[in-house]
Formats: structure tokens, C-alpha cells, sequence
């Protein structure tokens, strides 16, 4: 896997909509931002109504996913391209998410949604008609995604990899800037994780840096083990599954997860061990 | 507005009159000649300028943003290569005004 399997530039997207066997989704929590304008014949994933479970903390399940995908008009022999706000924070969740349940070809816009209207690229409010299909998805892949204990049993052993703020690290805040202050779980972070923000492996633009820039911002600059076996994690799981992208998709470390139970399931949790402050 | 995800608040930030409580919120609005400026990103940046939150501007042009009390930098970003920066300082308890003129 290398960032030519797994990236697109805006040109390829623009040159490609429309086209038979391939399907450009929009991925973001705020639904609103595709009904005010998105790119010509993409259609909409809402992260949270569309691929989490109504009731329980998890995601929708096999038969979840192949109902949504069958009902957004998906193919399984499709080539999806999925794009998003927030830097593709839930584009690249949903690519993690599509992964897991086995889809073929998936790619992510570079730079998503910001990128695109940042260029001033055209946007539509028209909604495209798709055809149901007969969506058949694969078990969930394990080797993609790290459960609680399996987190608990890695500290001092694997890569754990944050990827919050500095401040959301250090305990100084429990969610990002952006967002209200008052959840109820505990600040810090995993002991022996190393903080590497998410946005040190974006350009202003939403765009990924080179391999070597990534490359040197993990390994040399973080002192991330690129031998030993990795697990990143966030507050929810989005903004990891981004830093997944970038180790597992763009860099191609064979053994990476992604923990999207992450610092509201970890926080929370009784008797598990917590560091505030910097790394240690 | 959404509190159990990191993603962008619905169709950006409206501004209103809330108490910020034990909260430090920078909180402000992009203006244009003709009116907001809807379509762009507010940036909250930390010392030596690091990344720390953004949001898409509002339909009203307006953002927020939930910060630790101290010294802050807002950027936004819009298209045609807008660039536009203020320096900001945020305390518990207060609702700091930021607005900017295109």
C-alpha cells in the first residue's frame, strides 16, 4: 500500500464524476455542509446516524453495513472515493470503517472537503439517484481495529499513539477547542503513548505532507517504533482513524489499529492506569 | 451542537449570548462588505503557531471555539487565497469578541 493506491487529487475527482464504478461519498457529522453544497453526483454518509448503532456504543453491524451500502446504491466491484470536512477526519474514518468490512477500492480525496472549497471547486445541492444494490460485506477485520484490553495490555510493549491536542494530552482539556468542556470522564493519557496531533501530518489545506515529512514526523521527531506493532487513539476514534490512514494506508506499517473506543471508553474506564502532563 | 464526537458543530457556530461559565470560549464572526463570509475555515492556533482546532465559518460567518485560558492566534482561511489573522486572549469564565473585516 503506498499514497498512489490510496490518494486522489481534485482533478482525478473532478475527472471521474459521473463516471460508471465510481461512487464519490461525502462523510461529515454535519450533514448540513453536504445539503448546502457538495461535489457534482456525491452522496452522503452520516458518520454517526448512518454507521453507528443506534443503541449501543459500536458500530452498525455486517448486516448494518451491507443495508446502508445497498440502499446508498453501492456495488461491491465500485471504486468509492470519500471526502469530508474537518480535514477528512470522518472520511477517513469511513475509508477505515469500509476497510473493515472488506471493500476493495476505496480512496480518500486529498485535502477533502476544504481543499475543494478552498479552490473554489464546483459545488451542487443536487441530490444524484442511485439504484438499489445487493451490498454482500466481509466479517469485520480484526487486525484493523484495537479493543480495550488488547490497549491496556500494549502499554509498554507497542506504539500508542495520541493524537489529540497537546492540552486534550496533558489533561489540560477533556475534548478538542471547538467543542464544550463538560464531559464527565477523567483528562490525561495512555502512560507510555506518544502525542502526535493529528494535524502535524496535515498541510493548512487538508492535504497530507510527503512520506518523508511523515515519515520523519513519527519516527524521528515522536520516536514511534516503526518495528513494534501500533495503536492510535482519540477521543472517539475519527480523528485516529486519520492517523491510521497516514501509518497503516500512505506509510504502510503492516501492524496498526485503530482504538475507536479511544479516550471516552479509556478515561472512563476504573483501575486502568492514567499519566498527566507531558510524555514520559 | 454535538458533544460526543470532535466534529464541527451543525452548519458552523451561531453566535448568541451564552454564559461561558467555567468555560474560556473565543467566539467571533468574518464579515464582507456585503455581509458574512460563509464559506471559509476559523483556525485556533497555539505558541509558535500549532494547530489546535477549526471550524467551517457559520452561515452568519461566525465561529467558537472552547479554549484553555491564555494567548491564542485565530487564522481564517476562505477561498481566493484569504488569510487573516488576530491574536486573542482567553480566560475562564469570559466570552472573548473576535470579529473580522475582508
Amino acid at each position: 500500500m503506498s499514497r498512489s493506491d490510496v490518494l486522489v487529487g481534485a482533478d482525478w475527482v473532478a475527472a471521474h464524476i459521473g463516471a460508471p464504478g465510481t461512487v464519490i461519498v461525502e462523510v461529515d457529522e454535519d450533514t448540513s455542509a453536504y445539503d448546502k453544497g457538495h461535489i457534482p453526483s456525491a452522496i452522503k454518509i452520516d458518520w454517526k446516524k448512518d454507521l453507528q448503532d443506534p443503541v449501543r456504543r459500536d458500530f452498525v453491524d455486517k448486516i448494518g453495513f451491507e443495508t446502508l451500502l445497498s440502499d446508498r446504491g453501492i456495488s461491491n466491484d465500485d471504486t468509492v472515493v470519500l471526502y469530508g470536512g474537518n480535514n477528512n477526519w470522518f472520511a477517513a474514518y469511513a475509508y477505515w470503517y469500509f476497510k473493515l468490512y472488506g471493500h476493495r477500492s476505496v480512496l480518500l480525496l486529498d485535502g477533502g472537503r476544504k481543499k475543494w472549497e478552498l479552490d473554489s471547486r464546483e459545488l451542487t445541492t443536487d441530490v444524484p439517484a442511485r439504484e438499489k444494490t445487493n451490498y454482500t460485506a466481509s466479517e469485520q477485520d480484526a487486525a484493523l481495529r484495537a479493543k480495550r484490553d488488547e490497549v491496556v495490555d500494549a502499554i509498554g510493549k507497542q506504539n500508542l499513539v495520541d493524537v489529540r491536542s497537546p492540552d486534550e494530552f496533558t489533561g489540560r482539556l477533556i475534548a478538542p477547542a471547538h467543542l464544550p468542556q463538560e464531559q464527565a470522564q477523567r483528562g490525561g493519557h495512555i502512560p507510555t503513548a506518544k502525542n502526535v496531533p493529528w494535524s502535524k501530518a496535515a498541510n493548512e489545506d487538508g492535504t497530507f505532507k510527503s512520506d518523508s515529512d511523515l515519515t520523519s514526523l513519527y519516527k524521528e521527531q515522536a520516536g514511534v517504533d516503526f518495528g513494534k506493532d501500533t495503536i492510535a487513539y482519540c477521543r472517539i476514534g475519527e480523528r485516529s482513524a486519520h492517523t491510521w490512514f497516514v501509518l497503516h494506508e500512505i506509510l504502510g506499517l503492516s501492524n496498526v489499529k485503530n482504538y475507536d473506543g479511544s479516550w471516552t471508553e479509556y478515561g472512563s474506564l476504573v483501575g486502568v492506569p492514567i499519566e498527566l502532563g507531558e510524555g514520559k | 451542537m454535538s458533544i460526543d464526537s470532535c466534529g464541527a458543530p451543525a452548519g458552523g457556530v451561531t453566535i448568541t449570548k451564552d454564559k461561558a461559565g467555567k468555560e474560556a470560549i473565543i467566539e467571533g464572526q468574518v464579515l464582507r462588505g456585503d455581509g458574512p463570509l460563509s464559506r471559509g475555515y476559523a483556525r485556533l492556533l497555539g505558541s509558535d503557531n500549532e494547530f489546535v482546532a477549526e471550524v467551517p465559518l457559520g452561515e452568519d460567518g461566525g465561529f467558537r471555539f472552547f479554549a484553555a485560558p491564555g494567548e491564542w492566534v485565530l487564522r481564517v482561511l476562505a477561498p481566493g487565497d484569504l488569510r487573516l489573522e488576530q491574536e486573542v486572549t482567553a480566560d475562564i469564565g469570559q466570552v472573548t469578541k473576535v470579529e473580522f473585516l475582508v
